[in-house]
């Protein structure tokens, strides 16, 4: 969902930045078992990763904001496996598969660790040129899908300068939706701290986010 | 309860409480056990993945990513163009897959990463990020007050340094290249390569002094 409790920039209240000196990559066995469970699952292409990170940002907000980063995983990956009925109810209540798996296209051998150990590729070919270049004036849309999106709520409606063309790329808003790549082009969009925030800000501070084409009207 | 169980509580003591541990091994232990039973995972994989993400895959290759761009000014020059593509030149650091742009500090710019929305994070670069990043202290204000949040974690910089924040709000993933710490001078890459902190790549920090 779109305007829910994932889409923090800017927020109050949360307090301070609290850092763990010398901190584990995972804090107990279970959580690196949800890492390696979620990436050796995403292999089997089943679903997009922005469907994966809708099925996170619709869990009800106070199991969000009241669950650890990977209770968080765990959560969205069982919801994910319910929803494709890869497993059910009763099955995760009992702790045993009751029924054999279906047939997937692909599973996640020790040969393929490999292959998850770098990111995807998201790129695709462009189906048209891109509408703006750096330099351009454009101002971020005011939308507010109650689906997935990767504009976040604070750059909406804000003028902001097109720094970089990045490619065009797989687009969330319809990959989540399961509607294809749907490829946009993608842009660097810088934003002056005072449009962001107001006159109180410091002007010595820009934020840039990586903004869709269909995000951004020409200003 | 192990010693790393109990740092788990210790990262968690401003979120959730101690009974999501003993609830979280079992719920996780009977996920896999009917996913393995299915055939849809196998569990000498997970072992691996997890191995590979605890030892393997960490801010060593980005420290020695940025260390030749101190060294080599062709290759940073690379790396600023492409840094996926400049990367993977170099054979001694694990490979890393599309998207990544490096930016570089200068003392006219520093610059700070954040996912506002999620935690992306260049895992091929930096490891997996630490808890701090993914939090709701750090996500919501990295980008209304990153000067502050910079303050807190003890890094303060000359009045006139601009800060640039980048919000990772797509598949493009962000490495700092942090100013080269003067007196540093004829050292070797490698010895370099000791002075690149992870919170150095974030921006969150700066390269140690030597």
């Amino acid at each position: 969902m779109t305007n829910s409790i994932h889409d923090m920039g800017g927020m109050h209240g949360f307090g301070p930045v609290v850092v763990e000196e010398n901190e584990p990559p995972f804090h107990a066995a279970w959580e690196g078992r949800v890492f390696a469970l979620q990436r050796a699952m995403g292999f089997t292409g089943l679903w997009t990763i922005d469907a994966g990170r809708a099925s996170l940002e619709t869990l009800p907000p106070l199991d969000y904001l009241g669950s650890s980063y990977y209770r968080r995983w765990f959560l969205g990956l069982e919801k994910r496996l319910l929803q494709h009925g890869l497993v059910d109810a009763a099955e995760l209540a009992a702790g045993h598969s009751a029924r054999p798996g279906r047939r997937l296209n692909r599973t996640l051998g020790l040969a393929d660790v490999e292959r998850v150990k770098t990111r995807g590729h998201f790129e695709r070919p462009a189906p048209r040129p891109a509408r703006f270049k750096p330099g351009d004036r454009v101002r971020a849309k005011n939308i507010n899908p109650p689906t997935h999106t990767r504009l976040p709520r604070y750059a909406r409606g804000k003028l902001g300068t097109v720094e970089a063309v990045r490619g065009c790329h797989v687009f969330p808003d319809s990959a989540a939706l399961g509607h294809g790549d749907n490829p946009q082009w993608l842009y660097t969009v810088v934003f002056a701290n005072r449009e962001l925030w107001g006159e109180a800000a410091d002007p010595g501070v820009t934020v840039s986010i990586d903004a869709f084409e269909p995000y951004l009207d020409p200003a | 309860m192990s010693d790393r169980d109990k740092s788990h509580d210790t990262a968690h003591a401003h979120g959730p409480d101690h009974s999501e541990l003993s609830e979280m091994q079992v719920r996780v232990r009977a996920l896999e056990t009917i996913l393995t039973e299915k055939g849809y995972v196998d569990p000498a994989a997970l072992d691996r993945i997890v191995e590979t993400f605890e030892t393997e895959i960490g801010p060593h290759n980005g420290a020695r990513i940025v260390a030749r761009a101190w060294v080599d000014p062709a290759f940073k020059k690379a790396l600023l163009e492409d840094a996926t593509a400049a990367a993977n030149t170099l054979g001694h650091v694990s490979p890393v897959g599309s998207h990544l742009i490096a930016v570089e500090n200068t003392p006219e710019t520093h610059n700070l990463v954040v996912c506002t929305l999620c935690s992306c994070y260049p895992w091929e670069v930096l490891g997996l990020p630490p808890v701090w990043y993914k939090s709701a202290p750090y996500r919501s204000r990295a980008v209304i007050d990153p000067k502050g949040v910079l303050a807190e974690l003890g890094v303060t910089l000359p009045e006139t340094t601009r800060v640039r924040v980048w919000d990772s709000t797509a598949e493009t993933r962000f490495l700092v290249v942090p100013m080269r710490p003067a007196g540093t001078e004829g050292w070797s890459e490698e010895r370099l390569a000791g002075l690149v902190t992870r919170d150095s790549m974030i921006g969150t920090g700066l390269a140690k002094a030597p």
